[in-house]
This record gives structure tokens, sequence and C-alpha cells, in this order.
């Protein structure tokens, strides 16, 4: 029988507000997924998002969901896990959300190492505001806001959420829907702050203008460009320096924020 | 029973305020002259079983005390000028999604950087219009150090009554200042609590257009919605139907001014029979008091109107001691360079002169500048 992501929906919102090929839908069901097999109570999950396509998603499903301002899940987030530690939250935007106008909270987050899942969900692109470039758009691509090609460098979401001290940073794709998946539920069993960036195809506004003949072509660029960590370890830089390594990227255990926070001040909450 | 005095500085008296309002989370960022209210906190939150936390910058700080307010606790943030104007575009996301939370400015000289810590009155219009779109905006306006207390704890009943962000709008020299504070008993002062929903969750509106004021369970407790700062409808989800939104944003400031005469208070300090009056807040009133004493003495019917509520403004009290007294003319001093001044003019309608006294010095406004005001009216 097929899989019932109904359970998890909001059906009478939908249909969504994504375009035809997003791949914002097939992250959705990874997400949807991944939760499920957890075997959370709904009530428990508290989703925050920015603005932006992909941040249109907390609407979509049926948990305590908080569509905030642009760039600031995380720091909304922050509050409600402070104020209340036993949910589960997890803050979601886009790769302009988290890395530009947010990057400021996405660091410090990774800094407090607080039990919050952040997934990026990163297209190199602003798709909502109709494909001006981000801090992740790829040199020379081209942008409504860069018309002779992307002229900054570009962030590595991975390397930036380990140099700021995430406890837990993972890679997967929209195509790797399964992984993506795996990767998802990861990041939410581990305890302190865990990053999941999900390489994204926005057809609308990267793919068309960017030599992407259709959304199937975005795709199968991530499978190409995809190396397992396992085999990534065994490959030369020279070899890798064209591709994309997935899989969990870093792991460790540190002392999580809020309960450090309790033990410091002598809070004994019993939570 | 002995009562519980103490001896204590303004800024102190907004954090033990919030405590007894039964304030459980505060998120903030330093800024002269608000920090003690963050010092304070962060020493007595734990102390109450509450948490405190020092965030990245003043927009994730705003962020956060709306997100802890969503999780059940009631929230503080405090900050100045510069703070201020960071926390607007989450402010104005409290207003539309209707958060009660509490945010203390207190006031310094601007623009920019300004006057770090030179006091100041000139947000009262940032106060009112900071936040881009028109919206409810309530503002308390303390003038001693007790008044910071109780109006801390009357801000926190009005932000969980009305759910609506709510500003403690003091400046350097009231927060600044030391003074005696009696600590009311618990019990003593009301505290009020948010209303909870008694229907089945899957019953529950967020957002019932028809009503004013609708229960606000938290996250986590079984009532699963949606909170969007897009404008919604009443199941909390986005829409784009002018009709409605034009509904609601009337709604959120019309359950204002409806109940103008639980949230607007304002002291009448000898205006029974006053025909000249002064309009002032926080340590400017103070000042005033003095001036229409003065004034009393040489003969002159003058007297204060003193907002402890400044938005909404105290329209109806002001309009109604205007008719009633035949006012020939209003004095209104502050510390910037005339923002409530026209205001008063907006409510006088040409009825009466109202004069300005401004000031950009610093120092409190005295007694005699008023006095000399007032004098030319009398
Ligand atoms: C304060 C603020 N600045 C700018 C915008 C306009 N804006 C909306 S979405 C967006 C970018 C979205 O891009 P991204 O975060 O990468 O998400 P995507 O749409 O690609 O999913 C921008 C700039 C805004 N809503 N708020
Ligand atoms: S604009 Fe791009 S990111 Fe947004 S929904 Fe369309 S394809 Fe997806």
């Amino acid at each position: 029988m097929a899989y019932d992501y109904s359970r998890f929906l909001r059906n009478e919102k939908l249909p969504h507000i994504w375009c035809p090929g997003c791949t914002y839908g097939i992250v959705l069901k990874s997400f949807i997924r991944a939760i499920d097999s957890l075997g959370w109570d709904k009530n428990e999950i508290v989703v925050a998002s920015g603005i932006g396509c992909c941040s249109r998603l907390p609407g979509y499903v049926d948990f305590n969901t908080l569509h905030t301002t642009h760039g600031r899940s995380i720091a909304f987030a922050t509050g409600v896990k402070i104020a209340n530690p036993k949910l589960k939250v997890i803050a979601l935007g886009g790769d302009g959300d988290m890395t530009a106008i947010g990057g400021n909270h996405f660091i410090h987050a990774c800094r407090r190492n607080i039990d919050i899942t952040v997934l990026v969900f990163n297209n190199n692109i602003y798709g909502m505001t109709g494909a001006q470039y981000s801090p992740t758009t790829p040199k020379g691509a081209w942008a409504t806001t860069a018309p002779y090609g992307m002229p900054e460098n570009n962030f590595d979401v991975v390397n930036l959420a380990i140099g700021a001290g995430a406890s837990f940073v993972a890679r997967s794709t929209a195509y790797h829907a399964t992984h993506c998946e795996k990767m998802i539920k990861e990041a939410l069993l581990h305890k302190g702050l865990s990053v999941v960036e999900i390489i994204n195809a926005c057809p609308t506004g990267f793919g068309r203008k960017n030599k992407f003949k259709s959304p199937t072509s975005m795709l199968l660029w991530m499978k190409d460009k995809a190396v397992q960590k396992a085999k990534a370890d065994k490959m030369s830089p020279e070899e890798l320096a064209d591709k994309l390594v997935i899989g969990v990227l870093h792991k460790e255990e540190k002392p999580e924020y809020v309960e450090s926070y309790d033990a410091t001040v002598g809070l004994n909450k019993g939570e | 029973m002995a009562k519980n005095v103490q001896f204590m500085m303004g800024n102190h008296a907004v954090a033990e305020g919030a405590l007894y309002a039964g304030c459980r989370f505060y998120g903030g960022y330093p800024i002269t002259p608000s920090t003690e209210i963050a010092e304070r906190m962060a020493e007595r939150l734990p102390q109450v079983g509450g948490r405190f936390i020092q965030m990245e910058d003043e927009i994730a700080a705003m962020a956060s005390v709306i997100g802890a307010s969503l999780a059940g606790a009631k929230a503080l943030t405090a900050t100045s000028g510069p703070g201020f104007s960071l926390k607007q575009e989450n402010l104005g996301f409290a207003a539309l999604c209707e958060i009660p939370v509490v945010i203390v400015d207190v006031m310094r000289g601007g623009p920019s950087t300004g006057m770090p810590t030179g006091p100041s009155q000139s947000d009262v219009m940032q106060a009112k219009w900071g936040t881009h779109g028109d919206h409810p905006i309530i503002a308390v306006t303390p003038a001693s150090v007790q008044e910071q207390f109780n109006e801390t704890v009357r801000a926190f009943n009005l932000a969980e009554k009305y759910r609506c962000p709510v500003l403690v709008l003091t400046d350097a020299i009231i927060g600044q200042m030391m003074e005696s504070l009696v600590i009311p008993e618990p019990g003593e002062l009301e505290v009020i609590d948010r209303l909870q929903p008694d229907c089945p969750p899957e019953e529950y509106l967020p957002y019932d257009m028809d009503k004013d004021i609708n229960p606000m369970p938290a996250f986590g407790s079984g009532y699963r919605y949606h909170v969007t700062g897009l404008h919604h409808d009443e199941t909390g989800f986005p829409t784009n139907d002018p009709v409605l939104h034009t509904k609601n944003t009337k709604r959120l400031i019309e359950k204002l001014e409806k109940n103008y005469d639980d949230i607007v208070k304002v002291e009448e300090f000898y205006c029974d029979d006053a025909d000249i009056l002064v309009f002032a807040i926080g340590v400017t009133a103070r000042s005033a008091k003095d001036a229409v004493l003065q004034a009393r003495e040489q003969g002159i019917k003058v007297g204060l109107v003193r907002p402890l509520t400044i938005w909404p403004f105290p329209d109806k009290h002001l309009d109604k001691l205007i008719s009633a007294n035949n006012v020939k003319g209003i004095v209104v001093p502050e510390m910037n360079l005339g923002q409530m001044k026209f205001e008063v003019e907006r409510v006088a309608k040409g009825r009466c002169e109202v004069e300005g006294l401004y000031s950009l010095m610093l120092d409190p406004i005295l007694p005699s500048e008023i006095l000399e005001k007032i004098r030319r009216f009398a």
C-alpha cells in the first residue's frame, strides 16, 4: 500500500504554493517519513520557518507551526525551546533565510548547541522573490541581481555549521529522498544543535537561466555530483573538487544548551 | 504585617514587577541605559524557575520572547533606542499574530547611537509607529520606581488580557534612579493570565474574527495551530482576501479602542477647576507636578494631566477636560522636539492653545521652565 502522507498533512490547506518541478515537495515527504519513523506525538513537535518558498512548509504539516519573519526562525525557535524544553523543535529555511539575513542566528545557535534541528533548504537562489543571488549562489552563476554572473564567493553551509560549533551536521539532496529522510531522522534524534543541508532545485528561478533544460536535469545534476561520505573518504581532494559530499559529515557529543544552563544556574525543573 | 520596603533602582523594579506578574523568560541584548533589567533577570529568573538568555542581537531577542510566549511563558525583553529600532519588525509580528509580550524601552537620546547615557523621551512616536503597517500597540509610562514595578505588572496583565505586545516606555532617569519601593504581597496586585480554550482541539480557531480576544493555548498543550506573520484567516492560515485583511486589521485596533476605559490610565492632578493644563509623562511629569503646585500657590488654576498609558492616546480624558473646564491653554513639556504636542493639538481641535516646551539637554526639564510657560496662559 502506498505510504499515507495525509496523516501528517493539513489536507484542507493543499495544494501547496510550490511551482511544478520544485523539489520542496519531495523534501516535505522525506521530512514526514522521518518524523513518522520516530513515532513522536504530534503535539510535542514545533516547526518554525522564516520567509521564502520553503518556509511555507510548516503551513502544510499538522504540528505546532510557526511561520516567522525572514531569517529569524532559529531565534523564535530558541525561545520556544527554552520556555519548554520538552518540545521537539525544528527550524527550517532557505539558503537566503539561514545564511544571509539569518546568518547571525544560525551561527549562534550552532555555538550554543541548543537542541534544535535546523533544516537548510539550499537551492542556491532566492526563490520567492524571483531569483536574486544568495550567499550560496555559485560564482559566475546567473541571478537577476547578478546579470553578469555571481561576483561573490559563496558559503559552504556544512563548513559554516561545523565551524560555528554545531554538534551534528549532515548533507543530503532532494534527489536522494530516502537518504534525506535518514539524515533528517538522525538529526532529529541527535541531542544538541543539528543541521541538515538539503540541496534543492529551483527550476523557476535558478534552473532556467543556468542552463538546466528541465527540473529533471537538475535532479540528475544532484545525482552526478553527490558522493556518499564513506566513498568520499577514500577519494583524493582532486577527485572531490567538483563533488558534493553527502551523509553525516560531523557528529560529536557535547553539552546541550538548556541542560548546561540549568546545571549552571542550579535550576532543576524535572524536565 | 510589616511591609516589604526596599530601596531600589528603577530598572530593577521593572524586573521585580515582571517576576511578580509571572514572567518566566527573558531574552535580551545589553544596551545602556536598560542593561540592569537584563542583569537582574539573569540573576533572579532561575530563583523562581524561569530562564534567561542573552541573544545575539535585539532582533533575536524580540523573536525569542515571542517564541517563549507561544510556548506558554510570560516573556520580557528590554532595550533602548537603537535596540528598540531593531525590534520593530518582530514587534509587528507580535501585533499581527496577537502574541502577549512585554518590551521595555528605556529611552535615551537619539537618533542613531545618539546619547547613550542621556535621558530622553524621543521614542514616543517610534513606540506607536515604529513597525510598518497599521497595528495595535499599548504603551505604559511610569514616572517613579514604584510605578516601574506596578506598571510592569499592569503591562503584563494588558498583554495577556488583550493578546497584544505592550511597551513599558520609560527613560534613563526613571530607570537609573533609586527610590523606595513597596513590594506588594502576592495577591495584592491582580495578575491576569491569557484565556485558555474550553472547546476540544479540533474545534479551536486561533483567530476567530468575530471575537475581540481568542483563547491562546501553548504549543505542546494539544491544540495544534498555525501562526504566521502573513495576513491570515480564522484558522491562522495565510489569505490574500482584502476584505478579511481589512476586517482583521480593524479588529486588532478596535479591540483596544473598545476597551479604552480599562487600558488607558491617567492621573489628573488638580484638574477639577483647571483652565490651564500641563500634559506630561515620565520624569518630565515629576517636574510638571512641582510647577503645578508652585503655580497654584500663585493662584493660577492649572492642573496636570499625566498619562500612565500614552498609547492608545488618552483622547477621551483630554477631550473631556478641555470641554468641561473651558481650557485656555495646554503646556506640553517633553524631552524631544514635540512628539506628543501634535497629538495634544489633534485632540484640542483648535479649542485652546497648545504650547510645547522641548528639551534635548539631557537634564530633566525644570519646574521653573514649565511654570514660566504656565504663566503665559494665566
Ligand atoms: C526583512 C525582509 N527582507 C526581505 C524580504 C523579501 N524576501 C522574501 S523571501 C526572500 C528570499 C527567500 O530566499 P530563500 O531564503 O533562499 O528561500 P527560497 O524562497 O529560495 O525557498 C526575500 C529576500 C522579506 N520578506 N523580509
Ligand atoms: S520559485 Fe523556485 S523555490 Fe520557489 S516554489 Fe518555484 S521552484 Fe520552488
